[in-house]
């Protein structure tokens, strides 16, 4: 097809570049310098999607970041799939491949249309909710098709091959614009020594001069942006982001910015680059100069395609030598909408007639127009246009004064094909909404303007609500000026350039154009196109008792699309606000959040990808494991082995033979992974006996001990083995994944309520590497490796010794976490390999064997023993795991825990208690997290008593095992209670002491 | 994201190298065995949730390991000012 719009000069278009694309698999030419809807728009496609739910056919409406309709799915491949593309931003590129985002099965001929046809009337708001909801459970099936009818875009199924990162920048002066009023804000202030960012969304600098035939200086608008630009580049400290756009404006002036790198060259980074990168800026002092955004008009059939914004339409004339139709009415309630007229003529097509809303306009545009010879119909406004697949022709009326009601009859169907429209302008405070300022309604300009704030903040401009280039220029400069002199600068003086101001008129405040029929009866009136929103919705909404804004947003959804409502919602307001009665700013308005467009999902996670994202903490023998086929679980960021099967083994077979071999000769553990705090000063010893619940006060030099650690409340938060080093040095071992939250307690508690102590903690978790090795032959075999006396009277359970273990200096530890004959060897971290295979080169006499952390769980659970997090769940106090033997009460310093463990509600009867629970067919595993009931014919809910911690088969008692909380468990032993499953089987298991194994302990201490 | 100064450093830095605490001020019951359970209730689990100015502990977990107080506005997230354990806050609010 050819570029029936195009024109033969003009623009910033490359004419010699010619670049081809395909939009729903048909190839069509554009040139560089384009957008993708110049470039759709040159070649006449008129339908670029179907609306959300009424599945109308919609073409593009505006030029920038603002457009609701042309939002299209890009990607030549699966991997560079990107959903809910602004066709308006997205530069044109050789081989860019592009589809509509809903339309089935295309957007020419949609099927749902009829839908919306027929439907039309009866899916007011709330349709879905009203008619969807019953029964409730089928609203996931209705869910599915609803959206699936509905649309929008869609995420890749393969991952994204292109890499983004982020950057931290760091500035006196972030200016968030690059128009007139932004280039010279940071000119003046980069002229005076500041540091400045200055950040557009579009590809160029200029903002709307890159669209403007006006002159500055006597030079064209383009020639002078490129003065200012060449100037702003010769700073070293000035850097100037295009294609970035600022999205996020966040506490004490932290910025946002959103760069897109290379979605501009081709489908896929070229190799070696970043696709987008945001910046993440702290700037001192922020000049907002974001302009303003066109407000169409609402009027019947406004969503025809052809309706577009009348500076849009002026934009694609300008700038990319596009005329997007042959015949255009241009509907306005100011001057500055005549522009397009006259850039209309001056294209050589048809002007049919300006309609303005106001009785007698003078200004002189308009006078140049009228000198055009061009029609301008006063008093009247375009009250429906005509066409399906694209505007055919416009109903005029004559409109009262205030815009309220139609006067006498809608005459003359004139025949046009293009029907721009503007309301007036409204400033873009977005940005300067996210941090909770909320805008002001400013009568004088009709539109929001930002509020007062306590950021470092400056505006100027088009979002000040100051539209004339002159004064624009001027705010600029007082802008960069100001920001300059806060910063501590001698501000610059810029010279402004000559401007020819124009002489206009006043506009008139009209957002609704008046049908002659009520706005519930008329024809569709759309003010969100993008959620389908209607004049009428609004007004049922209303009625139907949603009278707050907010409420009137959520119930229609307007400024819910991927848009955020940038070109409806002040309309949406404006009509709310009339059908209330209210004015404007006594209605009020909905603010705008973070983020400004869309992001892309790859732009917020840069590099944080895999392990930058989650760091993989590996032991020192991981290396060994992998070797000798462990399986790997993790716990938090450690990748802990799970069990060590051999060839042909299932999970059961493996633990069973490493439960087996650890009691009846020897296992091994990598147990490095526990938290370790070293802990020195002379008043190590009382702060130890302040957070644990048991007494320090007499543990010697060479001895250990296990603790119990709370929180305030007397809740069980973590457990360990402290050990004495010296008589001002403890080593502390934490759960695996409670070390950093206990070393971060300690830390709270030292600085915070016991400074007066000397003491100081510091992590040693990464320095050792800890294997225990553990069974009947434990002691043999170290004694094959290591020079320390094992004998069992002088080196006894519960006792720490140093010296060497395979010739490696080593401090062994005589503790027990499986009830057998444990030693815990610790050496330094880089040695941990080597001493790891030394014990295998001796121990396989002794069939040495490997465990992981599901052999562990077993053998400790065999014996009683606990594990923090799993057994406990911070609801559980000592007294009831049953460890009141762990809690010391003669201790002259209360505790932390011990006021806690003594409130009403921790010394009640019937609390849930830690038991051994042994089902009666011994054969069968309790699953973990069963519910326990007295009674399994009871009718649901049923009263619960408590539930299953921990449930394991064990080999060397060949039944099963498990241990779980029963309300008032520990006086009930003995007595049954029940597991109903849902499955439906019920599972009875007897009561019993947690201890199933060795219950005196004799096994430990040989 | 909030730019917070740590009195120890003596830099600012972002919020993402801190963790906040809570309620600032709140001193452990120096004899917690003589508290009755509604003393001991009202120190573990009753925090004001002032609209305005709100003294609190941070953390400076990913820098120096050190607590501090910081008197925050919680309607502007504005900063008043940091100071260091065992200090007083010297922005108060009135009444």
């Amino acid at each position: 097809m050819s570029q029936k719009n195009r024109l033969q000069s003009g623009g910033r278009i490359d004419r010699s570049k010619a670049l081809s694309f395909s939009y729903n698999g048909r190839q069509y030419q554009g040139y560089q310098g384009d957008t993708v809807a110049s470039a759709l728009l040159a070649n006449g496609v008129d339908i670029i999607g179907r609306s959300f739910k009424y599945s109308r056919p919609r073409g593009i409406v505006t030029a920038g970041a603002d457009e609701p309709n042309a939002i299209l799915q890009m990607g030549a491949t699966e991997a560079t799939q990107v959903p809910n593309v602004r066709a308006t931003q997205q530069e044109l590129f050789n081989g860019l491949v592009c589809s509509a985002t809903n339309g089935w099965p295309n957007a020419d001929s949609d099927m749902m249309s009829i839908l919306g046809k027929v439907g039309g009337k009866m899916m007011p708001p709330g349709f879905y909710y009203k008619t969807f909801m019953f029964p409730q459970s089928m609203w996931e099936t209705y869910e599915k098709v609803i959206r699936k009818a509905a649309g929008f875009g869609r995420s890749p199924l393969e991952n994204d091959p292109d890499e983004y990162d982020h950057v931290n920048q760091h500035c006196d002066l972030m200016v968030v614009g690059a128009g007139p009023a932004g280039l010279m804000a940071a000119l003046t202030a980069a002229r005076s020594g500041a540091r400045v960012i200055i950040a557009d969304e579009q590809n160029e600098f200029g903002g709307h001069l890159l669209s403007s035939r006006e002159r500055i200086g006597g030079k064209s608008a383009a020639d002078w942006v490129a003065e200012i630009v060449e100037e702003l580049a010769s700073f070293p400290d000035v850097m100037m982001l295009p294609r970035s756009t600022v999205n996020g404006y966040h506490d004490h002036n932290f910025l946002t910015i959103h760069e897109r790198r290379t979605d501009h060259i081709a489908d896929k980074a070229p190799t070696g680059q970043v696709r987008q990168r945001m910046h993440r800026v702290r700037a001192h002092w922020v000049v907002l100069a974001t302009g303003a955004q066109e407000r169409p008009l609402v009027y019947g059939h406004n969503d025809v395609p052809g309706c577009m914004v009348a500076s849009a339409v002026s934009t694609y004339i300008n700038r990319y030598g596009v005329v997007p139709g042959k015949q255009l009415v241009l509907m306005t309630t100011n001057d500055g909408a005549y522009q397009t007229a006259l850039d209309w003529a001056d294209a050589g097509r048809e002007v049919v007639a300006v309609v303005d809303t106001r009785a007698n306009p003078q200004g002189e545009l308009i006078e140049a127009v009228r000198k055009r010879g061009i029609k301008v119909i006063t008093g009247s406004a375009v009250i429906e246009v005509s066409g399906k697949k694209r505007v055919s022709g416009v109903t005029i009326a004559n409109i009262d004064a205030k815009g309220e009601k139609v006067t006498g009859k809608a005459h003359s169907l004139m025949s046009c094909d293009t029907v721009a429209s503007s309301g007036g302008w409204s400033p873009v405070v977005h940005l300067s909404c996210h941090t909770g300022s909320r805008p002001q309604w400013n009568d004088e300009i009709i539109g929001f303007v930002p509020g007062p704030t306590v950021q470092k903040q400056l505006i100027a401009g088009g979002i000040n609500g100051t539209y004339a280039l002159d004064k624009v220029l001027a705010e600029g400069v007082k802008a960069g000026q100001e920001a300059a002199t806060r910063l501590g600068l001698t501000a610059a003086d810029t010279q402004l350039p000559n401007v020819r101001s124009v002489r206009e008129g006043k506009a008139m405040a009209l957002f609704h154009v008046p049908h002659s029929k009520p706005t519930s009866r008329a024809p569709k009136q759309f003010v969100d196109y993008q959620n389908d929103v209607t004049a009428a919705g609004i007004e049922l909404a209303t009625r139907e008792g949603f009278e707050s804004i907010e409420h009137v947003k959520r119930y229609t959804a307007m400024g819910f699309g991927t848009d955020q409502g940038k070109l409806g919602n002040i309309n949406g307001m404006a009509i709310t606000a009339k059908i209330l009665g209210k004015s404007i700013p006594e209605t009020g308005t909905t603010v705008f959040r973070p983020n400004y467009t869309p992001i892309t999902f790859g732009a917020i996670a840069g590099r944080n990808c895999d392990e930058l994202f989650d760091p993989k903490r590996f032991s020192a023998m991981h290396k060994w494991h992998v070797e000798n086929g462990a399986k790997f679980e993790d716990v938090g960021q450690w990748k802990r082995p799970w069990y060590f099967p051999k060839a042909g083994e299932t999970m059961q077979q493996a633990l069973d033979r490493e439960c087996k071999a650890t009691r009846e000769s020897v296992g091994i553990l990598d147990a490095s992974t526990l938290g370790k705090i070293d802990i020195q000063g002379k008043d190590a010893r009382e702060f130890l006996s302040r957070v644990y619940t048991n007494a320090w006060a007499k543990l010697g030099v060479g001895k250990c001990r296990y603790g119990l650690m709370c929180k305030e409340d007397g809740m069980v938060f973590d457990d360990g083995v402290t050990s004495c080093l010296g008589e001002n040095h403890f080593l502390m071992t934490t759960t695996t994944g409670g070390a950093a939250g206990v070393l971060e307690w300690l830390e709270l508690y030292h600085q915070t309520e016991w400074p007066e102590l000397e003491v100081f903690f510091t992590s040693v978790t990464d320095h050792w590497a800890t294997m225990t090795i553990s069974g009947p032959n434990s002691r043999k075999l170290l004694a094959e490796l290591t020079d320390i006396d094992l004998d069992k009277d002088g080196f006894k359970f519960m006792d720490w010794r140093a010296g060497t273990v395979a010739g490696v200096p080593a401090r062994v530890f005589r503790i027990s976490f499986t009830g057998e004959l444990s030693f815990e060897i610790n050496v330094q971290a880089n040695y941990g390999l080597y001493v790891w295979e030394k014990l295998f080169e001796h121990g396989a006499k002794y069939n040495l064997t490997p465990y992981g952390t599901e052999t562990m769980h077993i053998l400790r659970a065999e014996k009683g023993f606990i594990i923090a997090g799993q057994d406990t769940d911070g609801s559980v106090h000592p007294f009831d795991l049953g460890m009141g033997w762990c809690v010391g009460n003669n201790k002259p310093f209360s505790y932390i825990g011990k006021r806690g463990m003594a409130r009403e509600d921790c010394v009640r009867p019937n609390r849930k208690q830690l038991v051994g629970l042994k089902t009666k067919d011994p054969k069968v595993v309790l699953p973990e997290g069963a519910q326990a009931v007295a009674n399994p014919k009871q009718a649901i809910p049923m009263d619960m008593l408590g539930h299953v911690t921990s449930s394991y088969w064990s080999a060397n008692l060949g039944r099963s095992i498990a241990m779980g909380f029963v309300k008032g468990g520990l006086e009930r032993m003995g007595e049954s209670v029940y597991y109903p499953l849902a499955d439906g089987r019920v599972i009875e298991a007897e009561i019993c002491s947690p201890i199933f194994l060795d219950p005196k302990g004799e096994r430990q201490n040989v | 994201m909030l730019h917070i100064y740590c009195p120890h450093c003596r830099e600012h830095r972002e919020e993402e190298e801190f963790h906040v605490k809570g309620q600032a001020h709140i001193a452990r019951p120096l004899d917690p065995d003589s508290c009755t359970d509604k003393e001991w209730g009202e120190y573990l689990f009753f925090r004001k949730n002032p609209r305005g100015l709100h003294h609190e502990i941070w953390y400076h977990t990913t820098g120096c390991r050190k607590f501090f107080n910081v008197t925050r506005d919680t309607v502007s997230y504005e900063i008043k000012e940091v100071y260091k354990i065992g200090e007083q806050p010297q922005v108060v609010a009135k009444g």
